[in-house]
């Protein structure tokens, strides 16, 4: 009973603490503080309601108990991370971010193929690609190979459809410039549809971040070597070691926030003059 | 339209080429194996015929797979077995359940969030970073343990799948109903002051109708990302129906035809979905004088 009502007083705390601060004028710091605090509170309330109404671990491991065994068996998680993230993901990422990106630029310029690729591509894209898994497992293999394939097939598409919008978006006044400056297809491609074509690619770059992760745990419950963020919460769900799941998720939850937290950052280097990047502090 | 569609038919033409020329370039080696096995000597074509009929191919042609799909709807369908385990429908059914259900939970929690967010100063500053937060996380990976907790809490069948794809879609309705509900422009918003409408009457007359073309963007995107879910539960806890169950057996026995049915019907299921928000869209848009 003593934790509920901890727990009670902890989000009447946070939750007036957030209101004072979100009645303030907004700064930079504020509009950090509200939501980490929101995130704790809901930390101590997960916390205070396991203990209070004595679930037990097997359903809900309360975060402390999480945290220890994140610290616990860091290695396990680090080789599952090296497995899963590095080698299966970021390489998928890579190979299939670069081929759409390639293929969109060649798409480009032929308008016939624009205007067939672009309603198959927005189509697919909308498909449940991830039932690919299975296939793809069975040709490539259990290890890494199989599941950066899945991830190239995964993210090809929402590249691919970003990538062509983004080099229309240039109007006829910007492209008539080019001419009048002598530029040539690939002088113009470089110094505007490119240029201009940043807000978009990005756009798709971190839709894609989160689908490569997604693509390279979820292939591996089709078979996978011994290692490796689905295989070890796969498995661990089958002996009940809930914490250790935990433990993966929160790992997975980092890598995808810094995945995407990273390329939010190269996107506000390049896209730094676009409005929706200006005037933010 | 019409100007698209010699393009569109090209490129899926494109398509079935490649297809049937991989499959013939993937099932080769095996052919060629059984024939010298057999000690004959396969010609081009009978290596063709060969590759685009075998029963465990590593990529079935077209053809096949259309044959096994016509054998588990169609011909059931005739046979008056329409819903029989084996059938197609039955599984596109179990997982049209789950995906219909988290839709609409995903939907009504997204709405009613969204409305939070622009209402509530407090919300917006300390739920909206979390809720872009929560979709950098994987959720699909914690999809298996999901399932198995509720499951050992007792509850099982349609609601742990549906809570996954209630997760998926709930994420783009938040962020497009934010967006559509605050759409109007100040100038709309001074025009309600002076009319003296109360806020309830802003948000009906207002807010809720100019949110429209933004909502159903993001509910076609919701639906989409809720079948995923589906089909991603149905995985892990070897479930015995569903699409992804039999995306799930056909791996373990091999049996490529029937991964490549399932994903057919998988597909068809998305296109069909999004096809008939898209469709709702239209006629709402146009008696609202919007499109």
């Amino acid at each position: 009973m003593g934790w509920l009502v901890f727990g009670a007083v902890v989000w009447a705390a946070g939750w007036w603490i957030n209101s004072r601060l979100s009645h303030r004028p907004k700064t930079r710091l504020t509009s950090l503080l509200v939501p980490v605090i929101f995130g704790l509170t809901l930390v101590v309330i997960w916390e205070s309601l396991v203990r209070g109404l004595d679930i037990s671990p097997i359903l809900l491991p309360p975060p402390t108990a999480i945290a220890a065994t994140f610290a616990k068996s860091t290695d396990i998680l680090w080789q599952d991370f090296v497995q899963t993230a590095l080698k299966g993901a970021l390489s998928g990422y890579v190979i299939g971010c670069g081929a759409a990106f390639l293929i969109a630029v060649a798409i480009d310029r032929f308008p016939f193929l624009q205007r067939g690729l672009l309603p198959v591509g927005n189509f697919v894209a909308a498909l449940p690609i991830i039932g690919m898994a299975p296939i793809l497992v069975m040709w490539f293999g259990f290890d890494w190979q199989s599941k950066a394939a899945v991830v190239v097939v995964m993210v090809f598409f929402p590249m691919l459809v970003n990538t062509v919008q983004g080099l229309q978006d240039t109007d006829a006044m910007q492209r008539d410039l080019m001419r009048t400056y002598a530029a040539g297809y690939w002088k113009t491609l470089l110094k505007l549809r490119l240029p201009a074509a940043m807000p978009f690619i990005f756009n798709g770059l971190k839709i894609a971040t989160t689908l490569a992760l997604i693509g390279a745990i979820v292939a591996e419950f089709f078979g996978s070597p011994i290692k490796g963020m689905g295989f070890r919460i796969s498995t661990s769900v089958g002996q009940l070691a809930l914490d250790l799941v935990w433990a993966e998720i929160v790992v997975a939850a980092i890598v995808g926030s810094g995945f995407y937290g990273a390329m939010a950052l190269i996107e506000k280097a390049v896209t730094f003059w676009h409005p929706s990047q200006r005037g933010r502090t | 339209m019409m100007r698209n569609l010699v393009p569109i038919l090209t490129v899926v033409a494109t398509l079935f080429v490649l297809w049937y020329s991989a499959a013939i370039a993937l099932n080769a080696p095996w052919a060629r194996d059984q024939a010298a096995r057999a000690g004959q000597e396969l010609g081009f074509s009978a290596l063709v015929a060969e590759t685009w009929s075998q029963d465990k191919p590593k990529l079935p042609a077209p053809h096949q797979v259309a044959a096994e799909i016509w054998k588990t709807t169609g011909a059931m369908v005739l046979a008056g077995r329409g819903f029989s385990k084996r059938s197609l429908f039955y599984h596109s059914w179990i997982t049209f359940s789950a995906t219909a259900l988290g839709f609409v939970l995903g939907t009504a929690l997204g709405v009613s969030l969204a409305i939070g967010i622009v209402y509530n100063r407090t919300m917006d500053m300390s739920v909206m970073p979390w809720v872009i937060a929560s979709q950098t996380i994987p959720i699909l990976a914690i999809a298996p343990m999901i399932i198995v907790v509720l499951n050992a809490v007792g509850i099982s069948g349609l609601l742990p799948k549906a809570m996954i794809s209630m997760y998926l879609s709930f994420f783009p309705v938040v962020v497009g109903m934010v967006k559509g509900l605050r759409s109007p422009g100040a100038m709309q918003v001074d025009q309600m002051r002076t009319w003296n409408a109360s806020p309830a009457q802003t948000f009906w007359r207002l807010r809720l109708p100019s949110s429209m073309p933004y909502l159903f963007t993001s509910l076609k995107i919701g639906m989409a990302a809720s079948l995923v879910g589906a089909i991603v539960g149905e995985l892990p806890t070897g479930a015995v129906a569903g699409l992804g169950a039999r995306l799930l057996a056909g791996s373990y026995y091999g049996q490529t035809i029937q991964i490549w049915s399932a994903l057919i019907m998988a597909a068809t299921l998305a296109a069909a979905l999004v096809g008939i928000i898209g469709l709702v869209q239209r006629i709402t848009l146009k008696r609202m004088g919007m499109s």
